[in-house]
């Protein structure tokens, strides 16, 4: 389980992150959602280190994340994989490179053993005969795709994703969430997805965190997300005409 | 302005600390060394070897049209020529245009990688991004520059004889003589010693701003533009400092 436990960050006068606490259930797509501003970002950032947090913790199991030294959060993040929102592939590396790039640095396994793990890991994200291709000449959902098999290449307890789906279209959008769930289910790891898109929430949302103006606005599944009578929830949730016509 | 000069050299000195930490696998490292070399130092063989040449040469014409009374022998051009080059225009005026070149190509290499999220990316790895990414550039540069520096030397020496031979400035015989007129291997020490402090200064000033860049194409620009500007300063300013501490 990942936990956010009173989690504080601000950014010169402006407070993002206001005594937030959170928890990420192990073998659940938990997504965070809220309105662009909202702090799910910052939260993203501090769970995985990348911001020092001003005050509170954030807890890996009981391993207390945020006092570790980088030598120390070393061995957490090797247990993390990340999705970054434009899927932050290495340009100078072909796909395959890209996945065999954290075996590389961490394993002492022979070249033929790499390449068959990146073989698989590709072929998991339904990704073929991609291998020498470059970043550049793959399109944003193949990118995607790829960023996921090198996030999982290392086996990894804990997956982030952040908007895993923007600038996709729906279709390939709903591959993509599709694809992390069933990774999600099948390694049993804990799944934290910052979105916007309403499809995802309703389609891989196990557990749902509504941020908002930094701090937890709400908590619960998929099922009660429609029924809940949280206005600013509401308001997010039913922020277009489908979504009201439906509900 | 003081404290944001004082805040960037703060800032500048615990990034090459981190750069400096131990690397996590050795042979990952020699062979990011090797690319870098190539990238840094093999590519900009071309353009050492076209200026050296031309600027040993200009060089060579101008010592000869100043040369206007008799009292000063001929052999002054050839000699004039291998100090003028060794002391200062191959250590100090190529590294210049390799901060150009050099500089732009890592901050810009870099600030690309930052706002592209690849540096956060190989953090998330478990990887120390400063070390992975900046310490294989400072290393090649600090190897291949000398050799650049050499080359160049080489090459505007030899420049000079092409243009004193050819316009008939002066002979072949007289410019030799003139090029191993009251040599000191001190001089090539202190160009070497020139060209390992300047390559640093290079990679790591124009590291530094493409690490820190925020933002995207526009302040990838401007980081490509600081990091130019900041260790072209730097080795002026180095410049006095070492030829004070070596030559005076």
């Amino acid at each position: 389980m990942i936990e956010a436990r009173n989690v504080s960050k601000a950014f010169g006068d402006h407070l993002v992150l206001n005594d937030l606490s959170v928890k990420f259930e192990p073998g659940k797509c938990n997504l965070i959602i809220g309105q662009s501003g909202s702090g799910k970002t910052v939260l993203m950032k501090c769970l995985v280190g990348l911001f020092e947090i001003d005050s509170g913790k954030v807890l890996y199991g009981d391993r207390v994340f945020s006092r570790m030294s980088f030598e120390e959060m070393k061995i957490i993040r090797q247990e993390i994989g990340m999705l970054f929102q434009g899927g932050a592939l290495f340009d100078s590396m072909t796909v395959e490179e890209n996945v065999m790039f954290p075996l590389s640095m961490f394993t002492n396994q022979t070249l033929p053993e790499k390449l068959d793990r990146a073989n698989f890991c590709l072929s998991r994200v339904k990704l073929e005969n991609a291998n020498k291709l470059y970043p550049a000449e793959i399109s944003g959902g193949m990118k995607k795709r790829v960023a996921i098999a090198r996030a999982i290449a290392m086996n990894p307890k804990y997956l982030f994703c952040d908007e895993p789906n923007s600038g996709l279209d729906p279709l390939t959008a709903n591959v993509i969430d599709k694809l992390i769930s069933e990774i999600t289910q099948e390694y049993n790891m804990t799944t934290v997805i910052n979105t916007h898109d309403m499809n995802s929430v309703i389609e891989i949302g196990d557990r749902i965190s509504y941020i908002h103006k930094g701090q937890l606005w709400w908590q619960g599944d998929k099922d009660s997300i429609l029924k809940s009578d949280n206005p600013e929830l509401n308001q997010f949730v039913f922020a277009t005409e489908l979504t009201r016509k439906l509900k | 302005m003081i404290k944001s000069f004082l805040f960037h050299i703060g800032r500048y000195i615990l990034l090459m600390r981190q750069v400096f930490k131990k690397p996590e696998k050795q042979s990952i490292y020699i062979r990011q060394i090797m690319v870098e070399i190539e990238n840094l130092g093999l590519d900009s063989v071309g353009i050492v070897a076209f200026i050296s040449t031309f600027m040993g040469a200009v060089l060579c014409i101008q010592m000869a049209f100043n040369i206007d009374t008799p009292l000063i022998p001929l052999y002054t051009i050839g000699f004039v020529t291998r100090q003028s080059v060794v002391l200062e225009f191959s250590p100090t005026i190529i590294s210049l245009i390799l901060a150009g070149k050099v500089g732009s190509r890592v901050a810009s290499e870099l600030g690309t990688m930052r706002v592209t999220e690849q540096i956060d990316a190989i953090e998330i790895i478990g990887i120390n991004p400063a070390t992975y990414l900046i310490f294989p550039k400072v290393i090649a540069a600090v190897l291949i520059n000398p050799i650049l520096i050499m080359m160049s030397m080489i090459l505007a020496v030899f420049g000079g004889w092409l243009a004193g031979v050819l316009t008939g400035l002066v002979s072949s015989s007289v410019y030799v003589y003139g090029i191993k007129a009251f040599f000191e291997s001190y001089d090539i020490f202190y160009a070497m010693v020139k060209t390992v402090v300047f390559a640093f200064l290079i990679v790591s000033i124009s590291g530094y701003h493409g690490f820190y860049t925020k933002g995207g194409a526009l302040e990838v620009g401007a980081s490509s533009t600081k990091g130019v500007v900041h260790s072209s300063i730097a080795i002026i300013v180095f410049n006095l400092i070492l030829t004070k501490l070596l030559l005076a």
